[in-house]
């Protein structure tokens, strides 16, 4: 029952990813480029994602335990550090010049899978190495 | 009113896309209880980390992201993409890697279900990786790379 449900999630997540016009790169790329031809598209992907998941974490509150599951999992650090920062300002790099994040870059294996493996493929050599460095 | 001034941005496409996604990530926290953050469930469903959400549950996930694209590119007669070239997607995808392992997350994990929790780390990472990616690409920008 749980495997269902992630595979229902993640399927109504690609699906979503796919129709919002963030599987494409050059897309994503021109919400980042302020000094060019740029599109707010991605602004509206967010501002629609973050309506039912607001209402969720409303619904989260009053529930002992997920509807499915024993309990919560959920982050606990409250702390902001250097990890953090310098992780998101790495990212943010990474996220302009290829124009893909890992949501869409996973996606993108259906649609375009040539064109997309050289990232992912590279994105978990850089979670490997991460581990490495942190173990 | 936006039509207008971005003739080539899609905000209803984007706005339904967008339900759908916060739409998936609700059935992950409410059914599952869990953060749908695809870069840590990438990294869980190959073994990269350890421990955390069943490994099960990430491969699934993970499956279903590819699957659901697929399912609507095959109703859509495709979805137009525009890559860069390989080598700049092996640079782009070793930081992204890095990134969003040391920084606890991504899009998915900071961007949506973060910031729709208010968590001030998430609202410090999607300032933050926002700010560097407009940077970066106009930093591409000024070198010619665009």
């Amino acid at each position: 029952m749980r495997i269902v449900i992630a595979l229902l999630s993640g399927m109504l997540f690609g699906a979503g990813l796919a129709i919002s016009g963030m599987a494409d790169p050059a897309r994503v790329r021109a919400f980042l480029d302020l000094f060019g031809r740029w599109d707010p598209t991605l602004a509206f992907v967010m501002g629609g994602a973050i309506v039912p998941m607001s209402l969720a974490w409303l619904i989260q509150k009053r529930l002992g335990k997920p509807l499915a599951d024993a309990a919560f999992n959920l982050p606990e650090t409250r702390s902001l550090d250097g990890k953090l920062a310098l992780g998101a300002v790495l990212f943010g790099i990474g996220w302009g010049v290829g124009g893909l994040c890992p949501g869409p870059a996973i996606a993108s294996l259906a649609l375009a899978p040539a064109a997309v493996a050289p990232f992912v493929l590279a994105m978990l050599v850089g979670m490997a190495l991460h581990r490495l460095a942190t173990r | 009113m936006i039509a207008a001034a971005f003739p080539y941005a899609q905000p209803g496409a984007g706005l339904i896309g967008g339900l759908m996604i916060g739409l998936a990530a609700a059935i992950m926290l409410l059914g599952l209880g869990r953060i749908a953050g695809v870069s840590g469930l990438a990294a869980r469903a190959t073994g990269i980390a350890k421990g955390g959400t069943p490994r099960g549950i990430a491969i699934a996930f993970i499956l279903g992201l590819p699957l659901g694209a697929f399912i609507v590119a095959s109703l859509t007669g495709g979805v137009p993409a525009t890559f860069p070239p390989p080598a700049l997607l092996v640079i782009a995808g070793l930081i992204v890697g890095f990134g969003t392992r040391l920084g606890s997350g991504c899009t998915s994990g900071h961007g949506v279900c973060g910031l729709s929790r208010l968590s001030r780390r998430s609202m410090l990472a999607t300032g933050l990786f926002i700010a560097s990616g407009f940077a970066t690409v106009a930093a591409m920008r000024l070198a010619g790379a665009l």
